[in-house]
């Protein structure tokens, strides 16, 4: 199985701040990796820095074995390869649903507006979203619209899709038609790395999961092995204060 | 809660590599920019001095001397520009601010007023300032109505007064307007009333959203405070024409539009770092 994602040894800081430091990771394709952590531990950073919307200070990062981090590299071209779905939609208020979901397909990448149409008509019947096509995205619900942001990001088949706590938005009732979209999504073979806050949903899709504290990966494992039995005390520390949450 | 700059930390050589390279990009970038440069520029420069009316175009338009001459008296005219474009302003802002409170009252009581302001913005706002100068400049005098000053910059500067209000009202509603109603929600259920919901919450954030767009106002103000010279005030492009027609020879008015563009250029160029730091103080998506 070969790696789709892979950092190594990446560092990035924000003046004085270390955001990321000396962070590996390898995603093999059809997994799904989950990055938890608190909040301000580097995994929207992370997933920024995969995206090419923040440029590392060090390290590298490849995209199926070519590194994406070589500043001669054509950011477009890379993003054309990654889906990034946002905490708060980031959907096109002037647009239809339908038109956000084929504006990229269209314009980048040169599909037919038939073309375009049929495979986000078709997409948007799985997602059961089919009768809202026309409507603008402020009438829908926020579980709605994020699953038409999670559609819009695989109406380009990308190689691999990148999610960013995209149900700290929501809440609880609509984040299980999210979260059912996306475990829909790694039953289909998709590539992903998420962030998230939801413990129970990580255990479910995640292959490997990370635990994020001041830029480095402190634990990784299955998610039996991190959220079950964790070995590391800030791990353990953290799961705690999740559990007494009551989000585990 | 990210640990603070490591100071044990060097660069890897892989880095190194990619801030070389990153630098003989941007090297080659300024490269290509000069390179275009000179070659658009110097093209233009070539194509004008080598077409066959040059000098007669030189004669007439950028005569040094004559320029030199006539300068005083247009400085001197551009000091009334200047000084009805502060003066103006400063009444525009306050008339402006209140026909925008005015029409986005809901308030039933100043329904009558918010007509009233409504059509005062629709009147001044479609009618062409020269008109409304010649009308105010001319027939106000015309009424010898006692206590009303015939002072023609006095009178200019009313009427210029009566159709930037109407402008930057409407530019000042939008701001307000552009407010999401969740702003004045999280206000009024914190207990304000609709008036401090308004001072306190909703203006400031409007006001600093339109900046950019009322500095442009502003450079459009002093650029139609010119207009003023048909009533006999004698600003800088009225010094200038009085000159011009004493020797048909342009130049003054060269030197007038200099002086102008003297001060809107820097006016504009802030205007644009105005924008572009509005932009990205509210955008934290990085360097796209």
């Amino acid at each position: 199985m070969s790696n789709v994602l892979e950092l190594v040894n990446v560092r990035k800081s924000f003046g004085a701040e270390v955001v990321l430091k000396d962070l590996s990771l390898a995603v093999p394709e059809h997994t799904a990796t989950v990055l938890i952590g608190a909040s301000g531990s580097g995994k929207s950073t992370l997933l920024r820095c995969i995206n090419l919307l923040e440029t590392i200070d060090d390290g590298q990062i490849f995209l199926d074995g070519q590194e994406i981090s070589d500043p001669l590299m054509d950011v477009d071209e890379v993003r054309r390869r990654l889906g990034m779905v946002f905490q708060s939609f980031n959907l096109f208020p002037h647009k239809t649903v339908l038109e956000n979901i084929t504006l990229s397909p269209i314009k980048v990448h040169g599909k037919s507006k038939d073309e375009a149409n049929t495979h986000a008509t078709q997409l948007l019947k799985r997602f059961d979203l089919a009768d809202k096509a026309d409507q603008y995205p402020d009438r829908l619900s926020g579980g709605q619209q994020q699953r038409v942001a999670i559609i819009r990001s695989l109406a380009v088949n990308p190689r691999l899709l990148l999610l960013d706590e995209v149900t700290s938005a929501l809440d609880p009732v609509l984040v299980n038609e999210v979260l059912s979209a996306v475990r829909d999504l790694k039953s289909d073979g998709m590539t992903m790395v998420l962030a998230t806050h939801e413990m129970g949903f990580a255990t479910q899709v995640a292959d490997e999961v990370c635990f994020l504290e001041s830029g480095s990966v402190i634990e990784r494992g299955t998610p039996e092995q991190v959220l079950h039995n964790p070995q590391n005390p800030k791990t353990q520390e953290f799961l705690k204060r999740v559990h007494q949450a009551g989000r585990l | 809660m990210s640990e603070k700059q490591n100071s044990a930390w060097s660069p890897s050589s892989r880095e190194l590599e990619r801030r070389k390279s990153r630098q003989s990009i941007s090297r080659k970038q300024a490269g290509i920019a000069a390179a275009s440069t000179i070659l658009v520029l110097g093209t233009l420069a070539l194509i004008l001095v080598t077409s066959p009316g040059w000098e007669t175009v030189k004669a007439t338009f950028f005569d040094i001397d004559y320029g030199r001459e006539v300068f005083p008296t247009v400085i001197q005219g551009l000091w009334i520009n200047l000084q009805l474009t502060f003066i103006g302003g400063a009444a525009i802002g306050v008339i402006a601010l209140g026909l925008a409170l005015l029409r986005t009252t809901k308030s039933p009581a100043l329904t009558p007023f918010r007509f009233l302001a409504t059509a005062y913005v629709d009147i001044f706002r479609g009618a062409p300032l020269i008109l409304i100068i010649l009308l105010v400049g001319f027939g106000v005098p015309a009424l010898g109505l006692t206590g009303v000053s015939s002072n023609v910059i006095f009178l200019g500067t009313v009427a210029v007064v009566l159709t930037y209000s109407a402008y930057v009202a409407e530019v000042i509603r939008s701001g307000i307007l552009s407010i999401h109603p969740s702003q004045r929600a999280a206000a009024r259920s914190l207990g304000l009333t609709s008036g401090q919901t308004m001072r306190f919450v909703v203006l400031p954030q409007a006001i600093r959203r339109v900046v950019p767009p009322l500095l442009n106002d502003f450079v459009s103000l002093l650029k139609d405070t010119g207009l003023v010279s048909i009533l006999g005030v004698t600003d800088a492009v009225r010094a200038a024409q009085i000159n011009a027609s004493r020797t048909f020879n342009y130049t003054p008015y060269v030197v007038a539009a200099i002086l102008f563009l003297l001060i809107t250029i820097p006016m504009t160029r802030y205007t644009d770092r105005a924008i572009r730091q509005r932009t990205s103080a509210q955008n934290s998506e990085g360097a796209i």
